[in-house]
């Protein structure tokens, strides 16, 4: 029974997000007949093509034949690429990928040491660095962030590549297999175009990382402090087990749980800021598509990448929510 | 002066006494918080600074002059001249009218609208609740940014659109603290009392319901500001919110883009007006919240 409710909810979700998609598709000024036939056809050529679209039928209709449509994976024609857009959205999802993939681990790696650290030593000089991270976290614009390391670290250091996901004398030289870059030239043996991807891609996903790495350490910490404050962990001590052990294996065993739904939250949330790191580094991936189909009013790339984000982020979010249920017989019910 | 004895006194003879009296208590307790201090000084700074633009702006914010294009920060222009010779302090100093703006709109907006969806909800329970809360979850488990974004994509940039696509997607939250604040008095005595004078639903909603839901929305309202504020200039950056002359901070950062490797501060000065003041807002709430709802303290 819970797992049909939960299929249940994340049906009706989908269901809402698709209408969301198509009510703001039947609300654009624009005109979906006007861009097929152009302005100079007569109004009988105009009414013909408008009842071919469908779209004198009724709304439920209407959107009853969207949902279907985009079930068999068709989101529509792009007009600016000229292409499917959902063919589009397949190449260029993996970069968006790559790097938020890359974003999480760092946070991760990153920020449960410093939550568990903050916590064991509260109010030492890791929980105020904490504090403030998580602060910068909630208040520093993320484009604008990007926009201050690229100054920083490419211009003027140079530690890092700019813009793109790699130099442009070697774009296009990796064959593409899975579309992740770093892997793709790794598996092609190319480790000139390793090292140029990586230097490329280490200083969106660190910042992706920061903001993944201010939420991760602040819940890491607040979970890791409830449990320093129950009372095996008194027994545990006043038995003489090293401090060490404690915090490993006493009280951050049963926080791993309640961690991957805050690690699955900041991984969607990743996913959804890539879209501004993404117009920044002009990093081809899913985020500069939204953006750059949004400047040309080219309605069914937005909405089919707005439909794409979307089912990650709530596929993401549910599914690590369902995880911990199974995972923490308590979460149980 | 009125007497602090008089404030504090345990038996108000007056509802506006001891509605003064918890006011007085309120920000003495914020007030010995030095982060939310800080955070009411950058919040009233802000008020101020919007207030007297004009007074406070050394240049002009849409005129520049094209032989000082492009110059860096000096004793005449703090933070430097952009492209078209424009004070960048001046449009700073103006672009905080847009930014409170924009907040306030959204506040004014996105609060009433939950509060409302929120109390009804959790007042009468039953399918009326399923129906607007699974609602509610929908668009809480959506993406707030893509979907500001694809709003205002149908609905056309400009600064407006920016505000209604910003309130559409902030709502649910309140909805969802209002319902929860509702559930744990709806079957109080007081209501009872007051449906025994035959009062109807809409007015016990509005006058009993609504009044004791206000302090946790305002918490999520202020804690939400600095979120607000950040969507609203990232959808100036894209070009989908405030359109340029205007001197909205994002949009700022975004013309700066274009010359960020040699001219680095046309792009980075608007971005510490917009850090300061998300940080204003952030310390501020979480000071308001451990005052008014200590319950929430800690959590995210």
């Amino acid at each position: 029974m819970p797992a049909l409710r939960f299929l249940l909810t994340l049906a009706v979700t989908f269901l809402g997000l698709l209408a969301i998609t198509f009510v703001i598709g039947r609300v654009v000024p624009i005109d979906p007949v006007l861009a097929v036939v152009g302005d100079r056809a007569s109004a009988e050529t105009y009414e013909q093509v408008r009842a071919e679209m469908g779209l004198n039928d009724p709304l439920p209709l209407q959107f009853a034949r969207y949902v279907l449509s985009v079930l068999q994976g068709d989101l529509g024609q792009s007009v600016s690429t000229g292409r499917a857009v959902a063919e589009d959205l397949a190449r260029v999802f993996p970069a968006t990928l790559e790097m938020a993939t890359l974003g999480i681990i760092i946070g991760v790696a990153l920020g449960v040491p410093m939550g568990v650290f903050a916590a064991a030593r509260q109010g030492s000089w890791v929980d105020q660095v904490i504090r403030v991270i998580g602060l910068a976290g909630y208040a520093i614009p993320a484009f604008w962030l990007g926009l201050v390391g690229l100054v920083i670290f490419y211009a003027n250091l140079r530690w890092v590549g700019g813009p793109g996901r790699i130099d442009l004398f070697l774009d296009g030289m990796v064959p593409v297999r899975t579309g992740l870059l770093l892997v793709d030239s790794a598996i092609a043996g190319d480790w000139e175009s390793f090292v140029s991807a990586f230097s490329h891609i280490v200083l969106p996903a660190t910042i992706l990382g920061f903001f993944a790495l201010a939420y991760i350490a602040r819940m890491t910490r607040s979970f890791m402090l409830e449990q320093l404050s129950q009372e095996y962990i008194v027994t545990a001590r006043v038995k003489g087990v090293p401090e060490r052990l404690i915090l490993w294996r006493h009280a951050f065993r049963p926080i791993r749980v309640q961690l991957i739904t805050v690690i699955g939250l900041s991984y969607a949330g990743l996913l959804e800021g890539s879209v501004m790191i993404e117009t920044v580094f002009s990093w081809p991936g899913i985020g500069n598509y939204l953006t750059t189909a949004l400047l040309n009013a080219d309605m069914n790339a937005v909405l089919g990448a707005t439909l794409v984000i979307g089912a990650v982020f709530v596929g993401i979010n549910k599914g690590s929510d369902a995880l911990y249920r199974v995972l923490d017989p308590r979460a149980r019910t | 002066m009125i007497p602090t004895a008089w404030l504090l006194s345990d038996d108000p003879e007056t509802r506006w006494q001891a509605r003064l009296g918890q006011g007085y208590r309120l920000s003495r307790a914020l007030l010995r918080n030095p982060l939310s201090v800080v955070g009411l000084s950058i919040i009233i700074a802000l008020l101020l600074v919007a207030a007297f633009a004009p007074w406070l702006a050394p240049f002009s914010a849409v005129e520049g002059d094209l032989a000082d294009r492009l110059q860096p920060p000096s004793a005449v222009h703090w933070m430097g001249t952009d492209e078209l010779g424009r004070d960048i302090l001046s449009r700073v100093i103006y672009g905080a009218r847009i930014t409170l703006g924009i907040v306030l709109l959204v506040a004014v907006i996105a609060a009433p609208l939950g509060l409302l969806i929120g109390t009804v909800a959790g007042y009468f329970g039953g399918w009326i609740d399923r129906v607007l809360m699974g609602l509610t979850d929908i668009f809480l488990s959506l993406p707030r940014l893509i979907l500001a974004l694809a709003f205002v994509a149908a609905l056309g940039p400009g600064i407006e659109n920016a505000v209604i696509a910003i309130a559409i997607t902030a709502w649910p939250v309140y909805a969802r603290i209002a319902r929860a604040e509702v559930l744990t008095f709806r079957n109080a005595e007081f209501l009872d009392a007051v449906r025994m004078q035959d009062a109807s639903s809409v007015r016990i909603i509005a006058l009993h319901v609504m009044p004791l839901c206000l302090s946790s929305t305002i918490v999520r309202v202020t804690l939400d500001m600095a979120g607000i504020i950040l969507t609203a200039a990232g959808l100036g950056f894209l070009g989908l919110g405030a359109q340029p002359p205007l001197p909205e901070w994002g949009a700022m950062i975004s013309r700066g883009r274009d010359f960020i490797l040699d001219q680095w501060w046309v792009a980075t000065m608007p971005g510490f007006a917009i850090v300061v003041v998300s940080l204003g807002f952030c310390l501020f709430g979480d000071g308001l919240r451990d005052v008014l709802d200590p319950k929430q303290r800690g959590r995210g």
